[in-house]
């Protein structure tokens, strides 16, 4: 097997996001859908975001911590290490997916409970955990893991595909969940009342009763983690429902799985990433539930705790000057909500558990573009139109535009050259270069478009650019160019 | 003030128009403008689409081009974007160290169009007249990469008898984005649909914006649907006069 199916980022199969997004774009519901969300929480964000004067301080702050865990990731880790050690848990590290879930998968055999009891675990929303397809690998080897997120809960019983790192089922509207939740709970535990209404208090009840005997029958619960203190040790989950909060306390052994880059240097440093997160994510000042735990305490909460320390590419990534800025993400998917393309698209179309812009930069480089997955992948960074709206809403401040850019480079690089489009390029290049070519140039596209247009516009055309023509029309090019004109009427007069 | 027009490859060959809107303003305003011959292109389309080597010997010319302006004027948000963010990056990655010198003297007096007539020159009244309900499209570049903020809408609002209606939605991108628009035709095209349905219902007769790239999109977009609104450059209202006695 390759290293970027080890890493498992990107669903086997993925189209290229053009093809993605075709797709999608058929699709006028889920439009709808994602319009009315995706507006709703952007408006939210910018009011809450506003209240607080020093939000521009914050941004850079947080910015700043980031960058400068990342330059020493390594002391912070073995410092991390040191501190979870100390205070109860065990530390363990990955270097992949692969690796990741092996462990986990013996950990969870190793807590020798009963048959029943090590054959289920519940899990908090985790983005770490979907990244490494940690569900699926614990099916293979007869665990069943119960997403005990609502959202996620959507997902699992759909068979589905998270579409947003927040709301991974923004795609589903109230009636399909009211629908799945009606064919689906029954076949895993607690079915569904009988004459369940869509009503969003009804569903929640029901999700809630479905899983609350998971809750208190499960023996061990796996979650992500927002952040993690190399100081003191202490692992926090920042989550709205509270469902975490019980995974989080009821079971006897908690294994946690989180990428190398969630470390921060100090538990004061939270102080600037718990005013962002809420804010930037659910437009929310505070969230409902942040839970905080450093190792284990006798009589209180789970009596085991596994840290499960990810790197699956990231350790690559960090070694790009340009690139790693994408690991200062704190997964708020602010840049996600205003998105103007994710907003067509929805989620699906980015092929990977990390959806919309902050997908766009860090899905390529956690499998790589030149890998078996370049399709996808490689065509990601090209899956913007470099509008910034997603720089602007980042809390950690990521210059998603110029990562995007950077990485449009390495693809083009990676393809040595060979394809017809660096061909064009480069005969551009040539023109663009010359003016005299350029002015040779100018005349055949005036001759060009005397033949294409009717009425002074150029209409549908078949060929290489039907993409544009398809949906506009293109005014013919003058028959004089502005150079043309100036050297008839001024070259001389002025300079 | 030795000014040079820097009107775009773009420009130049599908908006000669926007060249001499540019060169009138000026003129009005006193100024002597030149257009060196040498110029062609920022770079942008190579920049953006992945080929940074061949955009080098475009950051090399432009810089020879202008070296002896006290101003270098575009009529274009990305290009002058292009040229202040990434030429000096492009410089550092790939050019020796007296290209990455003069690209560094020049940025300073680098100026979009806009950014020209309000900063440098102080003027936001030109001696225009424009009797037509006209809207403004903040493109991506003018809002977020130049942050031209108010200054599009002091220069509009001083136009004798335009009057000013908004774009709802008007900060969402128009789905030009260069080679995005052919990469990810459909996307572009959805995100095109919404924008020329928000500028309809803004009611203006004209569209402009300090770009004619995304004007061009959107502009193909409305032309395709049947919509009388028209699109001009901001340069060629600041050059209007209509009805004023010269
Ligand atoms: S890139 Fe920034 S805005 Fe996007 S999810 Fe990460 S932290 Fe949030």
């Amino acid at each position: 097997m390759t290293a970027p199916n080890d890493r498992g980022v990107v669903w086997l199969g993925s189209p290229a996001f053009p093809e993605a997004a075709r797709e999608a774009l058929k699709d006028g519901q889920l439009r709808a859908n994602l319009r009315r969300a995706t507006a709703t929480i952007r408006d939210k964000r910018l009011s809450v975001s506003a209240e607080l004067d020093d939000w521009e301080q914050l941004r850079d702050a947080a910015a700043a911590i980031k960058q400068h865990t990342a330059r020493h990731l390594d002391r912070y880790l073995v410092q991390l290490e040191e501190s979870v050690t100390a205070a109860g848990g065990t530390v363990h590290w990955a270097a992949d997916a692969a690796e990741a879930n092996r462990i986990v998968t013996e950990l969870v055999r190793a807590t020798g409970g009963s048959d029943d009891e090590t054959r289920e675990v519940v899990k908090v929303k985790s983005m770490a955990t979907q990244e490494i397809g940690l569900n699926e690998h614990l099916a293979e080897h007869g665990i069943t893991a119960y997403e005990t997120d609502l959202a996620e809960l959507i997902v699992q019983l759909g068979d589905d595909r998270p579409s947003h790192i927040l709301v991974p089922a923004i795609h589903k509207n109230r009636t399909e969940i009211r629908d799945l939740f009606a064919a689906e709970m029954g076949r895993h535990g607690i079915a569904a009342p009988e004459g369940l209404t869509d009503e969003p208090r009804a569903l929640a009840e029901a999700a809630r009763r479905h899983l609350r005997h998971k809750f208190l029958s499960a023996k061990v619960a796996v979650s992500g983690a927002n952040f993690a203190c190399a100081d003191t040790g202490t692992v926090l989950v920042v989550e709205s429902e509270g469902n975490g909060r019980m995974c989080l306390t009821l079971p006897e052994t908690l294994i946690t799985v989180m990428g190398i880059e969630k470390v921060i240097p100090s538990f004061a440093d939270l102080e600037v990433f718990l005013q962002l997160l809420p804010r930037s994510s659910t437009g929310e000042r505070m969230n409902p539930y942040t839970s905080a735990w450093s190792g284990t305490t006798e009589g209180d909460g789970p009596s085991a705790f596994h840290l499960v320390l990810l790197d699956n590419g990231r350790t690559d990534t960090l070694a790009d000057p340009v690139g790693r800025q994408a690991l200062g993400c704190i997964r708020c998917s602010a840049c996600l909500n205003v998105c103007p393309v994710f907003e067509r698209t929805g989620g699906h179309a980015y092929g990977s558990v990390y959806p919309g812009p902050i997908g766009a930069v860090l899905t390529p480089q956690l499998v790589g573009v030149d890998s078996d997955t370049k399709g996808a992948a490689a065509s990601l960074p090209f899956a913007s139109t470099l509008c910034g709206a997603c720089y602007d809403a980042c809390p950690v401040k990521i210059n998603i535009p110029e990562v995007l850019t950077h990485l449009r480079a390495k693809v083009v690089e990676a393809e040595g050259g060979r394809t017809v489009e660096a061909l064009a390029m480069k005969a551009a290049g040539k023109v663009l270069d010359s003016p005299r070519l350029l002015t040779a140039a100018q005349k055949a596209a005036a001759l060009g478009g005397k033949v294409l247009a009717r009425d002074g516009r150029i209409g549908r055309l078949p060929g290489p650019l039907h993409g544009w023509t398809d949906s506009r029309d293109t005014p013919a090019p003058p028959t004089e160019s502005f150079r043309s004109w100036w050297r008839k009427n001024r070259e001389g007069g002025t300079s | 003030m030795r000014i040079a027009l820097f009107l775009t490859c773009f420009n130049d060959t599908m908006f000669p128009g926007t060249g001499r809107a540019v060169v009138e303003v000026l003129e009005r305003l006193g100024h002597t403008v030149d257009f060196p011959q040498e110029q062609t292109c920022c770079g942008q389309l190579h920049f953006n689409t992945g080929y940074r080597p061949d955009a080098v010997p475009l950051v090399a010319r432009f810089a020879r081009t202008f070296a002896d302006y006290d101003a270098v004027v575009t009529p274009s948000a990305s290009c002058a974007g292009m040229v202040k963010e990434n030429h000096p990056l492009l410089a550092a990655d790939y050019a020796p160290a007296g290209l990455q010198r003069e690209v560094a003297e020049l940025m300073p007096r680098v100026h979009e169009f806009t950014e020209f007539l309000t900063d440098v020159l102080g003027v936001t009244e030109v001696g225009a007249r424009f009797p037509h309900t006209v809207a403004y499209h903040p493109t991506c570049h003018s809002l977020r990469g130049l942050r031209l903020g108010e200054r599009p809408y002091q220069l509009l609002r001083a136009v004798k008898d335009l009057e000013l209606v908004e774009v709802p939605a008007a900060d969402s991108c128009c789905g030009f984005g260069g080679t995005f628009a052919v990469k990810n035709a459909d996307t572009s095209a959805a995100m095109l649909a919404d924008k020329a349905d928000t500028v309809r219902a803004a009611g203006a007769e004209v569209l402009c914006a300090a770009d004619n790239s995304c004007l061009l999109h959107i502009g193909g977009g409305l032309s395709r649907q049947g919509s009388p609104v028209r699109t001009m450059h901001l340069a060629e209202i600041l050059a209007a006069t209509e009805g004023v006695a010269r």
